[in-house]
């Protein structure tokens, strides 16, 4: 019976691995379809999102399958919870990168279209992110994990700053309104894949230590108020 | 456990069968009202620990005590505590339901006459209670004056807790009280610790851990005649602190 759960969990935790490589090269690609101006691996990208969503069902199957027939306690529900929920995030950054892929695609039809911004450095470092955080997944490392959340700061600044340069821009006419919208919404989709990269490394933290660290600091500030008055 | 008062407790109790020092010096406390599951492989000592806590050792012969044993702060073991009295005020459900070979009712008010309750009336109305309190009165009350070994297993059970109750004790040991039972007697017996924990301060020993998790308060984990850690139940089933306990209770040994 035990050894029949080890198995199990063995078996999920190869299929959330696969899926997070999958997520990881899709999300790799559309960044490639965004630099390079490449409709040919923005539809590649576009095509392989079912193959992500298949494997987000199954994995949710397994989750519940395990719960219902081995009532697991301690590290394996926490296991069992903490994948459920990165199942979703995942399937979510394979989401976020058709549509950055969708920009993509538009951009490299609209030959005249010039971005206001250069993505390198935030797509470099939004998959640096979302690696640190599969990592940490792969090694159960709640070091490793605890890193991600301070790197989402820097993404958040990023994305701040290309709003600005996009409101100037518009509001000074000094390019193509619709390009820079396109440009600001790929911040904007890199900016959500931070937090769901942070999400996985949240739930990383939870399944290792058992310890919830989401919202810590917004709890802490509550119970330090309300001791205040 | 911190705002819980406090009904039993031990104290660096050990127990020695001969020289072999079968539990090593457990302390541990006892919410009031509240159940408390002891769990462990066989052979951790949670059965000789839960017999310790009303003296249903010392007919065990070349036994002994060391350490403290209290009931509201007192010591069941001081010299001039009356054993008959610890037993009556911590009463014991044992695995199989060992029903008297009397009547239903008779079954029931057996302890009540032992404590020299005589008038009729008030023996009826206790026997009343206590097989109400078990949740077994509407299934008996037709045919009081039969056999009790014609109950069912689950019945039998339900009459032992009956019996139990009736003498009022303050605290109830369970040790593996739904073992020997089918699921749907089991989730009766489940369903009245539940209930009787208003009344009682309840400690039960279980070899199933999802019972365990169920129906009981604080969890304590007991390995080799060691308490090994004793915490909420809740924490202890999501995030035990120590390793020993979550490889217990997730089945990685045992």
């Amino acid at each position: 019976m035990i050894a029949h759960l080890r198995l199990e969990i063995e078996k999920l935790k190869k299929q959330t691995l696969s899926l997070s490589a999958i997520v990881e090269k899709s999300l790799w690609m559309a960044m490639r379809t965004v630099l390079e101006k490449d409709s040919v691996t923005a539809r590649k990208v576009i095509e392989s999102d079912s193959v992500i969503d298949k494997m987000e069902v199954e994995i949710e199957e397994e989750c519940l399958k395990i719960l219902a027939l081995h009532q697991p306690v301690a590290v394996d529900l926490r296991f069992i919870v903490a994948t459920l929920k990165m199942n979703n995030d995942l399937e979510r950054i394979g989401d976020l990168a058709v549509n950055i892929a969708e920009r993509g695609l538009y951009l490299a039809e609209m030959e005249s279209c010039v971005l206001p911004f250069d993505f390198t450095e935030m797509a470099e470092k939004v998959q640096a992110m979302l690696k640190k955080s599969l990592d940490s997944l792969v090694n159960l490392d709640a070091k490793l994990a605890r890193e991600v959340a301070a790197a989402d700061d820097e993404i958040d600044d990023l994305h701040r700053k290309n709003y600005e340069l996009t409101r100037q821009l518009i509001e000074t006419q000094a390019v193509n309104a619709v390009c820079s919208i396109h440009g600001l919404s790929i911040s904007r989709y890199l900016e959500r894949i931070a937090d769901l990269a942070d999400n996985i490394s949240e739930d990383v933290i939870y399944m290792v230590d058992g310890e919830i660290v989401r919202h810590k600091s917004q709890f802490e500030t509550l119970a330090k108020n309300s001791d205040e008055k | 456990m911190n705002s819980d008062k406090i009904k039993m407790a031990t104290k660096d109790m050990s127990f020695f069968y001969g020289d072999y020092k079968a539990l090593n010096e457990i302390s541990l406390e006892f919410a009031a009202n509240r159940v408390t599951a002891l769990i462990g492989p066989s052979g951790c000592g949670k059965s000789t620990y839960l017999r310790t806590l009303n003296r249903m050792n010392d007919i065990i012969p070349d036994s002994k005590v060391v350490g403290n044993v209290q009931l509201d702060g007192v010591d069941i073991y001081a010299k001039d505590v009356d054993v008959v009295d610890v037993r009556r005020r911590v009463g014991m459900v044992f695995q199989k339901p060992n029903p008297f070979p009397k009547s239903i009712f008779n079954d029931v008010a057996y302890g009540l006459r032992v404590n020299g309750i005589k008038n009729k009336g008030e023996l009826q109305g206790r026997v009343e209670k206590s097989l109400k309190a078990a949740a077994l009165w509407e299934e008996v009350k037709d045919r009081l004056g039969e056999s009790a070994l014609g109950l069912s297993g689950g019945q039998q059970q339900r009459l032992c807790i009956a019996r139990a109750m009736a003498v009022e004790p303050e605290v109830l040991l369970m040790d593996e009280p739904a073992s020997a039972l089918d699921p749907i007697a089991t989730q009766k017996i489940e369903e009245l610790i539940i209930e009787l924990k208003d009344r009682f301060t309840i400690i039960i020993v279980t070899h199933n851990m999802q019972q365990a998790a169920r129906v009981s308060d604080y969890t304590a984990f007991f390995y080799l005649g060691k308490l090994i850690e004793m915490d909420a139940t809740e924490n202890i089933f999501t995030r035990p602190k120590l390793k020993q306990t979550e490889d217990y209770i997730t089945g990685r040994f045992g």
